[in-house]
């Protein structure tokens, strides 16, 4: 009766000391660095972010913050990685921050002592790196693998393709997830052994990059196979990892969207009334607006009790599923509340509602993460 | 009020917290033989109001209501986390009500923030031993929402003010023995708001020094009472019934809705709604049988649930939040004034959801062997709307929110 005793329990949330100083640090920075128009040229050109604010987000140290001290990191956990990605979310920010972080994860559940020493500390001083997870057949389910990989005499060869892998391009190790001998496995593939192996996808998101990984024939050594025991583990923490993640990034997101339609509904005037005045419209965006703080408080709660067995899987869930909805409502009202103007390119709006999409296109949306809490409370 | 800055001892704290819920355990009434009010606008008989008033004392003595208001004023004296503690004790055990609401949790909160010393000394013990019943005069038949447009004249006539007017849906308004009362002082003053000036008026006996004041109880959509309509003709009244000053009505009307709606806190403590427990309806949804099946086997019903008990934790975490400051700035006082629209619109749509897992059951009323639960959820979400539409109704919460936290224009 787990859920009977959750609703009497006390709620859990909390804020370490530093939370609260990378909240402030991330605001400024976030704010400085990603102005909207910053936003928009960098939606012009080919790699998507800018390779100097890169830089300074490795100096400042922050891609090593989930990274122990004695690999070359800081030695904080996820939940100090979530007050970044809420304000690149708020910021509309696009670095590859997020897949190396992740693949960071990976590595460290995944990895071997020698690679685990040998990308981490990489990772640590500013080496991108990133995931390929996804499948031709658009599942969730991280176990679901039919990219394969066969191991004859030292030699892996890798069958089938793998999509969504963002920031591919720039990228020096990617993991990728594979089926060997019908269990899942994870492969650490240097950016060299993929030369002329990527190519950019078309994805909704126009902040963002993605690129399908064509496998197909490739040869590794198997030094290249991460110790099979750890795959199924590491799957799951990255999934969490992820859903976390990207409910920060959406949260953030939720918050921006609803500011940036707040101002239009302050200035914009019809039938000689600012339109913030109509409660068709003020009712509205105090719903969304609602709905975006209960994602955050469910935000904060997840990261406070990540990777606690049960309960903290459950928050994990709940944020993503709160997220998801949140940012998905708030974005679709803001194009709806710009009229004509809200439908085109050059309003923001519908930066945010691409963002959404695609964020819940990426480790499960609001019903996937609903069906697991089922799952868990059933 | 005690100073929530004062330290106190997490053992303390702890001892006291497992005294409560030992207490609790104890002494909560079971197997009462007659039907309970789930909150303090349903009591509707002499026979719940005489319970609800003796159990409402006995946890006043037992130190579990008013813990932490002042001692020379009949409080405990203590921290307020002693009070949450007890608060918390008291609602898991589910307890009956307590019935003085309007006294323990508007009215004391603003005479110990605002009121005199008399004020204090007269009013706050019998608020927490419920020796003295409190209503709230604030709507009238024509004012609701519009509040700031009540019309109840009060005139002043030497020492004394008459009241003329009447004031409606006065929870309690039959068994009260005072009234928070706004009523209009000034007709000309410069704007509506500033005519208007708060009382604390006597409802019976010889405080009410001449003409009447009747109370008229009222039918609710529950079939139960619960509330009246209040007839004041040429009521008299003391001069001293006054608080603050003449024109002050307004401000102090404001500073009452806050209490009453969670977005300030000094509050006696002690629940005073049933809110089912959201887990409740799991239990429900294993019991219940839609198509033959349990509730809960359906996928769909499944993803419902799922989202209404994400929804029940945000409530909490969206309090506990709210004291971080760190995660509760970037727009000051949206968690304090979104909790009542938050909970209130949750606790209906639970309740209206509960009533969809019974197939044909779904049709029973309290009472009829058939009902589930003996129709728990179809009195709950009747009795929803009271929280709705009672304090300031949702689309009132709704422009308070879109005005006060998000900074848009009046509508
Ligand atoms: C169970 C219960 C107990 C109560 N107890 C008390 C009590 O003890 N003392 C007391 O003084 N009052 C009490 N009330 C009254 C309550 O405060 C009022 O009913 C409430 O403020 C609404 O006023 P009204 O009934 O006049 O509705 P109206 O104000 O006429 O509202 C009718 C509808 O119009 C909507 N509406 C009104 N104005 C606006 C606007 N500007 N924008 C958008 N929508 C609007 C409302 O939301 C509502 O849906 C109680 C009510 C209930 C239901």
């Amino acid at each position: 009766m787990s859920a009977f005793d959750n609703a009497r329990m006390a709620p859990r949330i909390g804020l370490s000391e530093e939370q609260a100083q990378l909240l402030d640090i991330a605001e400024s920075f976030c704010r400085d660095k990603s102005p909207v128009d910053k936003v928009r040229a960098l939606i012009e050109e080919e790699g998507g972010f800018d390779a100097a604010v890169w830089h300074e987000i490795a100096e400042l140290g922050w891609l090593g913050i989930g990274v122990p001290e004695n690999y070359g990191g800081i030695g904080l956990g996820m939940a100090e990685l979530v007050p970044l990605v809420e304000h690149m979310g708020r910021s509309l920010m696009n670095t590859p921050f997020v897949p190396t972080v992740l693949a960071a994860q990976a590595v460290l559940r995944g990895g071997s002592e020698a690679q685990k020493e040998e990308v981490l500390r990489q990772i640590a001083t500013g080496a991108a790196a990133s995931l390929a997870l996804c499948e031709d057949h658009a599942d969730w389910n991280l176990q679901n693998l039919s990219v394969t990989a066969s191991l004859q005499d030292g030699q892996l060869t890798l069958r089938g393709k793998k999509y969504l892998v963002l920031h591919a391009a720039a990228a020096q190790f990617v993991l990728a997830s594979v089926a060997l001998d019908g269990q899942a496995a994870l492969l650490l593939i240097p950016a060299d052994a993929l030369a002329g192996r990527i190519s950019r996808e078309k994805i909704i998101d126009d902040t963002q990059r993605a690129y399908a990984l064509d496998l197909d024939g490739l040869s590794l050594p198997e030094t290249a196979l991460m110790p099979t025991d750890l795959a199924g583990d590491a799957l799951a923490h990255i999934e969490q990892a992820g859903s976390l993640l990207l409910a920060a990034d959406m949260c953030g997101g939720a918050y921006a969207c609803i500011d940036y339609t707040l101002d239009y509904l302050k200035t914009r005037k019809q039938f000689g009334k600012l339109i913030g005045s109509y409660q068709a419209l003020k009712h509205s965006i105090v719903d969304a607006h609602q709905a975006y703080e209960k994602a955050r408080s469910h935000l904060y709660s997840a990261a406070h009790i990540f990777g606690e067995q049960g309960e903290g899987d459950m928050a994990v869930h709940m944020a993503k599923a709160e997220a998801g909805e949140a940012y998905s409502f708030a974005a679709d009202r803001a194009i709806q509340f710009h009229g004509g103007f809200g439908f085109t390119y050059d309003c923001d709006a519908q930066l945010y509602r691409r963002r959404a999409i695609m964020g819940c296109a990426l480790y499960g949306d609001t019903r996937y993460h609903r069906r697991k809490i089922a799952a868990l409370m059933f | 009020m005690a100073d929530s800055d004062i330290e106190y001892d997490e053992q303390d704290l702890a001892a006291f917290k497992d005294a409560a819920v030992a207490w609790f355990g104890e002494n909560t009434p079971r197997d009462v033989d007659f039907m309970l009010p789930l909150t303090f606008m349903e009591v509707g008989t002499d026979q719940q109001f005489n319970f609800l008033r003796e159990w409402q004392n006995k946890v006043y003595e037992a130190g579990y209501l008013g813990a932490h208001w002042p001692k020379e004023y009949g409080g405990g004296g203590l921290h307020p986390a002693f009070q949450d503690a007890a608060t918390r004790a008291m609602a898991q055990a589910r307890t009956p009500i307590m019935l003085n609401a309007i006294g323990l949790n508007w009215t004391g909160p603003l005479l110990l923030d605002r009121g005199s010393e008399e004020e204090k000394q007269k009013y706050i013990k019998g608020i927490l031993s419920a020796e003295t019943i409190w209503c709230q005069g604030f709507s009238e038949p024509e004012n609701g929402s519009d509040l700031g447009n009540a019309q109840t004249r009060a005139v002043k006539d030497g020492d004394d003010y008459v009241i003329n007017g009447s004031k409606i849906w006065t929870t309690q308004g039959n068994y009260a023995d005072y009234m928070i009362l706004l009523a209009r002082t000034n007709p000309d003053a410069e704007n509506k708001y500033k005519g208007l000036s708060f009382f604390l008026a006597p409802m019976k006996g010889a405080d009410v020094k001449g003409g009447s004041i009747e109370t008229v109880p009222i039918k609710k959509l529950t079939g139960e009472y619960g509330f009246t309509q209040t007839f004041f003709t040429d009521a008299r009244i003391s001069a001293d019934c006054l608080m603050g000053a003449e024109g002050e009505g307004w401000l102090i009307a404001m500073q009452t809705l806050e209490y009453e709606r969670g977005a300030r806190a000094g509050q006696a403590g002690g629940h005073v709604m049933m809110m089912s427990d959201p887990s409740d309806i799991i239990r429900l949804a294993r019991e219940a049988k839609l198509n033959g099946k349990p509730a809960i086997d359906d996928p769909a019903v499944q993803e419902e649930l799922v989202a209404l008990m994400t929804e029940a934790r945000s409530l909490g975490l969206n309090s506990r939040r709210d004291k971080i400051r760190p995660l509760a700035q970037d727009r000051p006082m949206s968690l304090a004034l979104g909790s009542k629209l938050a909970s209130t619109d949750f606790y209906q749509r639970l309740n209206a959801f509960a009533i969809t897992l019974q197939g044909t059951r779904a049709a029973y009323y309290v009472g009829d062997e058939n009902a589930h639960d003996n129709g728990l959820w179809q009195r709950g979400y009747l009795n929803s709307f009271s929280a709705t539409i009672g304090g300031g109704t949702s689309q009132i919460q709704r422009n308070i929110i879109g005005e006060h936290v998000l900074g848009l224009p009046k509508s």
